[in-house]
């Protein structure tokens, strides 16, 4: 049986993190009650006039640079005609002959070694209006309608699902890094389209491909690429013939669907927008706002394992979320010299689990760096041990403030006075002898037992280091 | 006060002078209204207390103080002109019911000036005609003579203005939809430059060719009228920085050493005699009076029409697909499908003449088509624009017929489209072209028929054919 | 050029529901009218660029500012039919 070679494409449709529309001054803000957010202009009333918004431009030719396009120094938008209850004027404004960036790509780290997914480009439009389905009939709310998207299309570059999902994962991250969009997927910010096709092995074309529309989950997307591929191979296999159509991902069934529909068979008649006049962006100002950006995230996990001494598995758990990179970042520059791998620890294990169990990002928590560095000098200075640490840490992600108050306040100093520990140890000694005698017979872990016991009579503020050696040696004496 | 002649100038003075109030100056133009247009049908709606509510409002204005030359004055308004609380049928049974729930920015600023909104025009449906007969409400009529058309599209806001039943109107012009109605009707009517005055809240036919402009007894009127429309918003897109100077002052520079165009092209076989007549007595006069005259030619002009029937109906097939039943207009009642309720509303709703352009533009767009179509027909545009960029080169401005003839019967060109579409040869190449143009009323024909003379400028150069026009009104015609 | 229009196709691309009568006046209207127009096939356009726009302008655009939005009762009340706060249709089958 030949081998099949499998070809994916996706155009990721982003919506920018614009205040106002993309034609019109209606706002954005999530979650507003229907067809509040509308004007004339994005709801297509008689005389309306769309007016290009800068900061959808301005993010779009910085998602461009981000992806290593080339920007247009002239660029114009068309009009794309076709016919549906979600588009206000049953034409969509977009960009068919001259986009705004061309070109590009993004680099894969994949188990195989790195791969580069080419970018075709990247063009502005509009999004369409929002229609709920309900028992008997239709309703429209156009709050949507107007919002800046940024469609980014891919060349068929992609051999396998998770060479698809794995660029999908590092554009996202890219965007977010970039600040362009929250790419939060539950909220809409960000869709795709699937394209895919398969060919024996040794053919150069293409196979005819089918497309799968508006995926909005990682899942979904994922589970119709498995889908639709085992769909092609066993039509393929059994000599049926691939039709080139467009095809609807059913999530409760869990299979792709086939669309027959009128809609299909779209002549856009695209012609130059005549209200909008054309995007003459010079060197000037394109530089400016290379300026503005971000480092990507591979430059930042680099930086941060030359500056701050992580290894690689810790810079790039760090430097998934650029909030995450930052406040580790703000906590070790505050610590000493050295600390690097230890700010690190504590983010990793400590506060990660916390994040994940209150469901927060750590912008939304009430610890600041500034708390994290001092617990950690701290731990460092000895003032307190790290049991200690550990137990402030969640109430500092709760309520906020500073450790070293805390500590005040409650007398949770460290105890490394000698004296004071030898006097807990000797009580400790004294009241359990069956552990001394369980040592001495053999059974090492008694030892920790009894230091155990030593934490528990100084209210655990005993330097554990301190107290662990003074029960050695004094096992070792009686011994 | 003889409100079927009076002009917003002498508007003005009446109302400065208090010879009258707006809220009487108002009532007189709406008693006219009452009284003529059954015979007209110039109008489509009328709000006669709303219009009484703004002359008062502009009376206590003017009574603390305030002054301005359209504070308190009428202003009839085509219906294709948001209005905010306004019908905006566009003349068309696909906008029954609407109403406005914003003003364009015309309206805006004539509200800000204090003017008083007269009432409603007639015009052909969706300002796709020359005569008026598209409307799907009533036919308008000629003052000068009933059985003949107004003109179109603005047809309705001429015959008003000419029949006495206002003071002054705007209307729109695309391919001579404002010139040729003020030819017809025998007043003045003027097209803006292309981005002179903002489209904002005006009902789309093609969006690179439409301008809003005043349609007016005289001259001056227009000059007013233009001053309070004219710059740039950005609400508007396409509108200009360009500044607006005061074009009542532009009035008095004479013809002596105007250098007048007369494009070699605009003398046609098959143009009415009188029209060419009226138009060379106009020609020899303004000369009289110090122009220089100079041949110009414009050899692109035998395409204009072509081009422009592609590329307008281009336009207008995507701006009218708005219309589709959904959030606003007609619906149709039992539509069984999403693409019935699409094509079932708009077959109701949209007239004969809308239908016939929106198939012809979405022909020349469709796939395979555009190349030889939409996109030669914007090369060739681009032909037109610099003949006249180079004939202006030597002259100040050109002076043409409005149009081959004078108004023609009511029903004549019903049947034969492509010939309704001939009408428009010397209108369409300024709105191609982006330029400014007017009509002003140069003669009659043997039966009274009004002939326009039409002055042509360059963008932006609506001080230059103001000029040449109040001086022909004042010194050539009189 | 000279081509049979299929008025019918284009009527739908234009959601335009024609008569038969319509249609068949469309066709041989639309036919003369359409090789009235080719005529601009005579000239020779290479090498110039289309007018796309009514004038040479660029870079026109708005700033982010929220601009308040005006009650929706004004767009809601010209509605064909509504529900609730909605603009109500037939029921769609869910398409692209």
């Amino acid at each position: 049986m030949s081998r099949y070679l499998i070809t994916i494409g996706l155009e990721t449709h982003v919506q920018l993190k614009t205040k106002t529309k993309m034609f019109c001054g209606c706002s954005l803000a999530f979650g507003a009650e229907p067809n509040t957010n509308v004007c004339p202009v994005c709801l297509g009333y008689p005389g309306a006039l769309p007016v290009m918004n800068r900061e959808a431009v301005k993010l779009t030719v910085m998602s461009g640079l981000m992806l290593g396009c080339e920007i247009s120094r002239s660029s114009t938008f068309d009009r794309k005609n076709y016919f549906y209850p979600d588009m206000s004027k049953d034409y969509q404004i977009s960009q068919q002959a001259r986009p705004l960036c061309l070109g590009g790509g993004v680099t894969l780290s994949l188990p195989q070694g790195p791969k580069r997914i080419r970018i075709n480009h990247i063009h502005l439009e509009e999004d369409a209006a929002k229609i709920n389905h309900y028992a008997r009939f239709s309703g429209v709310d156009f709050n949507r309608c107007g919002t800046p998207l940024m469609e980014i299309v891919s060349e068929p570059d992609m051999a396998s699902p998770e060479e698809a999902m794995a660029y999908l994962q590092a554009l996202r991250q890219i965007l977010v890094y970039a600040g362009v969009s929250d790419c939060n997927l539950e909220e809409g910010n960000l869709r795709c389209d699937v394209n895919i096709s398969v060919r024996p092995e040794g053919q150069e074309t293409l196979g005819t491909r089918a497309e799968i529309k508006n995926m909005n989950t990682f899942k979904g997307i994922s589970a119709a690429l498995d889908y639709e591929i085992a769909r092609q191979l066993a039509t393929v296999a059994r000599g049926g013939v691939i039709v080139q159509e467009t095809r609807r991902w059913d999530p409760d069934l869990g299979e792709t669907q086939s669309m027959r529909t009128k809609e299909n068979a779209h002549d856009y008649r695209y012609f130059p927008e005549p209200d909008l006049v054309p995007v003459a962006l010079g060197d000037e100002l394109v530089e400016a706002w290379r300026a503005l950006l971000p480092e990507l995230p591979s430059a930042r996990r680099e930086r941060m394992m030359a500056e701050y001494g992580i290894p690689e598995y810790d810079a790039g758990v760090l430097a998934d979320a650029k909030e995450n990179a930052d406040f580790f970042e703000a906590a070790a520059r505050l610590c000493g010299p050295g600390q690097g791998k230890t700010v690190s620890n504590w983010f990793m294990t400590e506060i990660m689990r916390l994040l994940s169990e209150t469901g927060k990002t750590v912008t939304q928590c009430a610890l600041t760096p500034e708390a994290l560095a001092e617990l950690v000098t701290l731990v460092d200075r000895r003032a307190i041990n790290g049991p200690t640490a550990k137990e402030l840490l969640p109430e500092l992600f709760r309520e906020g403030g500073m450790p070293g108050a805390l500590v005040q306040a409650r007398g949770l100093g460290q105890v490394s006075d000698a004296t004071a520990l030898e006097a807990f140890v000797e009580q400790a000694i004294n009241d359990n002898a069956k552990s001394v005698e369980d040592y001495r017979a053999g059974k090492k872990a008694a030892a920790g037992f009894l230091v155990g016991q030593v934490m528990k009579l100084s209210k655990g503020k005993a330097d554990p280091q301190q107290v662990g050696k003074l029960v050695a040696e004094k096992l070792a004496k009686l011994a | 006060m003889d409100v079927s002649t009076l002009t917003v100038c002498q508007a003005a003075d009446g109302l400065r002078k208090k010879a009258f109030s707006s809220v009487e100056l108002t009532r007189a133009v709406l008693a006219e209204i009452e009284k003529r247009d059954s015979g007209l049908n110039a109008y489509l709606s009328v709000d006669a207390e709303g219009a009484l509510r703004q002359a008062a409002a502009a009376d206590g204005a003017r009574a603390a103080g305030r002054d301005g030359t359209l504070l308190g004055v009428p202003v009839a308004i085509k219906d294709l002109i948001n209005v905010e609380g306004q019908p905006c049928t566009c003349a068309s049974k696909q906008l029954v019911g609407y109403v406005s729930p914003y003003d364009a920015t015309v309206s805006a600023r004539l509200r800000k000036e204090g003017a008083v909104f007269a009432g409603r025009t007639n015009m052909d449906e969706f300002a796709m005609g020359s005569s008026t007969e598209g409307s799907a409400f009533k036919v308008t009529r000629n003052p000068h003579d009933l059985t003949r058309v107004p003109g179109g599209s603005s047809g309705g806001s001429a015959a008003a203005v000419a029949g006495g039943e206002a003071v002054a109107a705007l209307g729109t012009d695309t391919g001579g939809s404002i010139r040729q109605p003020a030819s017809f009707c025998g007043c003045v009517g003027l097209k803006p430059s292309y981005g002179r005055v903002s489209r904002y809240g005006v009902t789309a036919y093609a969006s690179s060719l439409d301008q809003v402009g005043p349609i007016t007894k005289n001259v001056e009127d227009a000059a007013v009228l233009l001053q309070a429309l004219a710059g740039c918003d950005p609400r508007d897109g396409t509108t200009q920085n360009v500044p607006v100077p005061d074009y009542r002052a532009a009035l008095r520079g004479g013809l002596k050493g105007l250098r007048i165009g007369l494009p070699r092209e605009y003398s046609i076989d098959g143009a009415d005699p009188e029209v060419t007549a009226c138009v060379r007595r106009a020609v020899a006069g303004c000369a009289a009076a110090g122009a220089e005259i100079v041949e110009v030619s414009l050899p692109h002009t035998e395409y204009a029409i072509a081009v422009y029937y592609i590329i307008a109906t281009a336009e207008a097939s995507a701006n009218l697909a708005r219309f589709d039943g959904v959030r606003y207009g007609h619906r149709t009642a039992h539509p069984a499908s999403v693409f019935d309720l699409y094509a079932k509303s708009r077959a109701e709703g949209l007239g004969t003449e809308v239908k016939r352009r929106i198939i012809l533009g979405t022909y020349v767009l469709s796939s395979g088509y555009y190349d030889a179509y939409y996109g030669r027909a914007q090369k060739v545009r681009t032909l037109v624009r610099q003949d006249f960029v180079k004939a202006f080169g030597s002259c100040d401005v050109l002076l043409t017929p409005v149009v081959p003839t004078p108004a023609y019967r009511i029903g004549e060109t019903c049947d034969d489209p492509l010939k309704m579409y001939l009408g428009d040869i010397f209108t369409v190449p300024a709105n191609l072209a982006g330029l400014c143009g007017l009509s002003v009323p140069c003669g009659k024909t043997a039966s009274g028929l009004p002939v326009g003379l039409q002055i042509l400028g360059p963008a932006f150069g609506e001080g230059a054919i103001l000029r040449a026009a109040y001086a022909y009104e004042q010194e050539v015609r009189s | 050029m000279s081509h049979t229009i299929d008025v019918a196709y284009v009527a739908e691309l234009a959601r335009l529901e024609l008569t038969p009568e319509e249609e068949h006046t469309f066709q041989q209207q639309l036919e003369t009218i359409v090789k009235y127009v080719e005529k601009i096939g005579e000239l020779d356009v290479a090498g110039i660029e289309p007018t796309l726009h009514g004038q040479a302008l660029v870079n026109v655009f708005r700033e982010d500012v929220v601009v308040t939005s005006m009650d929706r009762e004004g767009f809601l009340a010209n509605a064909p039919e509504r529900n609730g706060s909605e603009f109500k249709l037939p029921k769609i089958v869910e398409d692209a």
